[in-house]
């Protein structure tokens, strides 16, 4: 289609078109079908995965690198190590400088991240298709050859520090490292990427060098390509790229880590605070859990979008906040389920009496009824196309088949295995992994403002906590 | 590069712009009201986003939620308000067009029928929630409030912010809502883009079979004003926060004026990213600041740069704020370098190819259409948008930045409560809530 500009006439003459029946909803019509991305893949001889998709609508092509290592392989101690390592990546590598190596990137205009978690790391880049085989040699660069200078590592951790010292005074930022530490205690997922003071003053770039050579290593990392590309010229540029990234020896991975008991209910004041930040939630399920479906589809109910239980109940039936939602964050060990919300002050008792009276109402004593469990199941269907957009969004995607070992064949499935979904399911996966006797509350808010109203809840008296206390 | 589309305007008024993309089974309806905060008057601030939110809460034909029909069709949708405009919009499976275009028109043709003093206080009370959560109890969150009252005088309708003032969010009665809904939300105030896979011709008939029967409304007028610094203006205030944060703001071109682009790619040579003269600088080399950033803020009457920097722990803001300065001057003097030129054309291209790949959302392509048709009258400026960029020249960003950011402007020093000596020296005491 061009360009082009037709005025209609404006009042006069022109024709109306007859009036429309609204007095119900158009159905929308029989779905488009539509075809998942096939990747391809080939394995190069020092344990790479490299994986592509075509994706040719833009000239563009979207690079992620992941390695299947993140802040839950921090050594107990040096808390925050694979997040400062990780940032330590793009500060220059061989003769170049970070500043050089930033302006390498600004030269193909490339949109440059990392990004870490609890169990993996990743390098995005995406550049114009041009630009491919440069920017993939600078990722190489970043990923398998940084310099880790002690000058540069000195910059990047006091930056760091610095950091750490300003999320103090961000309660939504207080309110999930405290509940990680309350929910996890020593577990491997008991700290936020970015870690803690103390470990980070401990660190040395000897650190940084040694996690680099343990844990970033070809043999944990997908390299996942998808745009205007060819499968067979990927390989190619990789192999020239991460040809001589050898891998290291095998790095332990702490499997377990003990769980804490916290206590029902705890307070970070923040005095005159205008809203109190709440986290709801206990430790559940892996992202391999059987359960997966099902719990996707009642979390979607629950609070997981705009019309669920849970933001309905607090913000669009009693205004006390912006919004809500609950999640299951699956990882690959147990993950938390958590509610969050921030209300205004005096609607602090009120709104977790109501959140966990959602929590336990949805396990049976309310269950889903058939029209919340059909939106919900379409919602997260008929919608699914849109997640494939962009060769951003496929690269995501991908990135996690290649990070929690799902099947080739995952997306095709996605849709048939949460159309079967019945209530009886929702009411049984909550009841399995969801216990409200269990649930742990944290607030971050006017400590006198809402203490009487939380000595009401029955969840016994609260334990007060500093906002910095690990 | 192109922006391919075809343009109608219905004889009430609403232009429909189209956009066919077959690629992903998904069309955008993305529908701009060209009336934002800039439209209110003082004492009466924070409506237009007030607004915005009653337009989820039901029309007279579908009086039991927004979200709820669209979500089980498998859409997502959101809309948003800023001092220009306000805009609202759906992806949808490409099955699903008559249903967000019936949800659509039923808004804006049918809204007032179904709008009550119930939903009116709800809705009252979630965005004084909105604006605890993402402005009173955040730090630094007070920050805009008192840059733009310091840039703009009173009467200006960029000297307050978009979610307004508290008191003005109290007092504001429905009868001021339903005025509001008759003055700027009617055909003649709107565009209609629709982006993605389906065939033009019948997303047009759908939108003339939904919208046609609308009736128009009095044309807006566009909202005049000017603002001029004639002396620096220096405040501080006190905030719950760690570190202290300076901001410098100037007042500069509108959006898509000349000398817009200039400063767009001068900020990013100041202050955006590691490259950046300012970061290399403050952060990389000096270490006296933690983070600095620069935006030039274009808007439809008139723009504003802004440059922020974080100190880091041991250092004041008088620092940070000579070292800036400094920068800045020196830009004016020498202008940039045939690098960091080069570097801003290919950057800026790839920002425009990046922005192609997605029909719909915030800044997707329909959202572009609307934008360009909005503000310009012209959605074919897609291209000659990217010129901009590409005719920026050494001399031509020299003189924007020499013209513009060597004048009296703002510095607004924020510090941790106590820490008075910390803000830049000469100081006045605002007040902001």
């Amino acid at each position: 289609m061009s360009a082009r500009v037709d005025q209609s006439p404006s009042g006069a003459g022109a024709s109306r078109a007859p009036k429309i029946d609204r007095s119900r909803l158009p159905e929308p019509g029989p779905a488009t079908p539509f075809s998942f991305p096939a990747i391809q893949k080939t394995t190069l001889p020092n344990g790479l995965r490299v994986w592509s998709v075509c994706h040719p609508q833009v000239p563009v092509i979207a690079f992620d690198l992941l390695v299947r290592r993140g802040a839950s392989a921090d050594p107990p101690g040096k808390e925050g190590l694979a997040a400062l390592t990780a940032d330590m990546l793009d500060e220059g590598s061989g003769d170049r400088s970070a500043i050089e190596m930033h302006e390498a990137l600004a030269r193909l205009g490339a949109q440059f991240d990392t990004d870490i978690g609890s169990d993996f790391a990743s390098v995005s880049v995406t550049v114009l298709t041009r630009f491919a085989g440069r920017a993939l040699a600078l990722i190489a660069d970043v990923v398998a050859r940084p310099a880790l200078r002690d000058d540069d590592f000195a910059r990047v951790r006091q930056l760091r520090l610095h950091r750490l010292t300003q999320l103090r005074d961000m309660p939504a930022v207080v309110a999930d490292r405290v509940f990680l530490k309350l929910l996890y205690g020593a577990h491997p997922y008991g700290h936020s990427p970015i870690g803690t003071e103390t470990a980070l003053a401990s660190m040395t770039v000897d650190d940084v060098r040694a996690f680099h050579g343990v844990a970033i290593r070809p043999s944990v990392a997908t390299l996942i390509a998808v745009g205007d590309c060819d499968h067979a010229a990927v390989v190619r540029l990789a192999a020239e790229a991460f040809g001589d990234w050898r891998d290291a020896s095998a790095d332990a991975v702490t499997t377990d880590g003990h769980l804490p008991a916290a206590a029902a209910l705890n307070v970070i004041p923040r005095p005159k605070a205008p809203q109190s930040e709440l986290r709801i939630g206990h430790v559940a399920v892996p992202r391999d859990t059987p359960d997966y479906h099902a719990l996707v589809v009642a979390n979607t109910i629950l609070g997981g979008q705009f019309v669920s239980r849970i933001n309905l109940n607090l913000r669009e039936d009693k205004g006390f906040t912006y919004g809500a939602r609950t999640a299951f964050e699956f990882r690959r060990l147990p993950g938390p389920f958590v509610l969050q919300v921030s209300v205004q002050t005096t609607a602090t008792a009120r709104a977790i009496e109501e959140s966990i009276a959602e929590i336990a109402g949805i396990r049976g004593p309310r269950p889903v009824t058939a029209e919340e469990l059909a939106l919900g199941i379409a919602a997260l269907t008929r919608g699914y196309a849109r997640s494939f957009e962009t060769a951003e969004q496929i690269a995501r995607a991908v990135m996690q088949l290649a990070l929690f070992d799902l099947p080739d064949d995952y997306f095709a499935q996605f849709v048939p295995a949460v159309s079967r979904v019945t209530a009886e399911d929702v009411s049984r996966v909550m009841t399995r992994h969801v216990d409200p006797a269990r649930l742990t509350t944290l607030v971050v808010g006017d400590l006198d403002e809402v203490a009487p109203g939380l000595g009401a809840l029955g969840l016994g008296e609260p334990v007060i906590l500093s906002a910095d206390p690990f | 590069m192109r922006l391919s589309f075809a343009k109608h305007t219905l004889a009430n008024g609403l232009d429909v712009l189209l956009h066919e993309d077959r690629t992903c089974p998904i069309v955008a309806v993305n529908l701009w009201y060209h009336v934002g905060s800039k439209n209110e008057s003082p004492g009466h601030t924070g409506f237009a986003h007030l607004f915005e939110h009653l337009m989820f809460e039901g029309s007279e034909h579908h009086d039991r939620g927004y979200f709820k029909p669209l979500q089980g069709a498998g859409a997502t949708l959101n809309g948003s308000t800023n001092a220009d405009r306000t805009n609202y919009w759906e992806v949808i499976p490409s099955n699903a067009l008559e249903l967000a275009l019936w949800m659509e028109s039923d808004r804006m043709g049918y809204l007032l029928p179904a709008l009550t003093q119930a939903k009116f206080s709800n809705q009252r009370d979630v965005v004084l929630n909105e604006r605890r959560q993402n402005y009173e109890n955040r730090p630094y969150g007070l920050a805009p409030m008192a840059l733009l009252s310091a840039l703009f005088p009173p009467d200006h309708p960029y000297h307050w912010t978009t979610i307004g003032e508290v008191a003005d969010l109290h007092a504001v009665q429905l009868d001021e809502v339903q005025a509001f809904f008759r003055r700027y939300y009617h055909p003649a105030n709107a565009s209609l883009a629709i982006a993605g896979d389906v065939d033009a011709g019948e997303a047009l008939s759908l939108a003339r079979a939904y919208f046609e029967e609308i009736e128009p409304g009095d044309p807006v007028d566009a909202v005049e004003a000017s603002a001029a610094l004639t002396t620096d203006v220096r405040i501080f205030f006190e905030d719950r926060v760690e570190v202290p944060r300076l901001y410098l703001a100037w007042l500069t071109p509108a959006m898509f004026a000349d000398g817009d682009a200039d400063l767009d790619l001068g900020t990013d040579l100041l202050a955006n990213g590691k490259t950046s003269r300012l970061y290399r600088r403050l952060v990389f080399d000096e270490r006296i600041a933690t983070d600095v950033s620069a935006a030039q803020n274009s808007r439809e009457i008139a723009g504003y740069t802004q440059i922020t920097a974080t100190a880091a722990p041991g250092h004041d803001l008088g620092e940070l704020e000579r070292a800036i300065l400094e920068e800045v001057a020196r830009l004016a003097d020498e202008g940039p370098t045939d690098d960091e030129i080069e570097r801003g054309r290919v950057q800026a291209e790839s920002q425009f190819v990046f922005r192609l790949q997605t029909v719909g959302g915030f800044g997707g392509k329909s959202d572009q259409l609307n934008a360009y048709n909005v503000f310009l009258g012209d959605p074919a400026y897609f291209e000659r948008d990217l010129a901009r960029y590409h005719d920026v020249t050494k001399s031509s960003l020299q003189q924007a930045i020499a013209r513009y950011l060597t004048t009296p402007h703002v510095t607004l020093s924020i510090v941790p409560r106590g820490r008075v000596a910390l803000a830049a020296p000469d100081s006045q005491r605002a007040v902001v809530s």
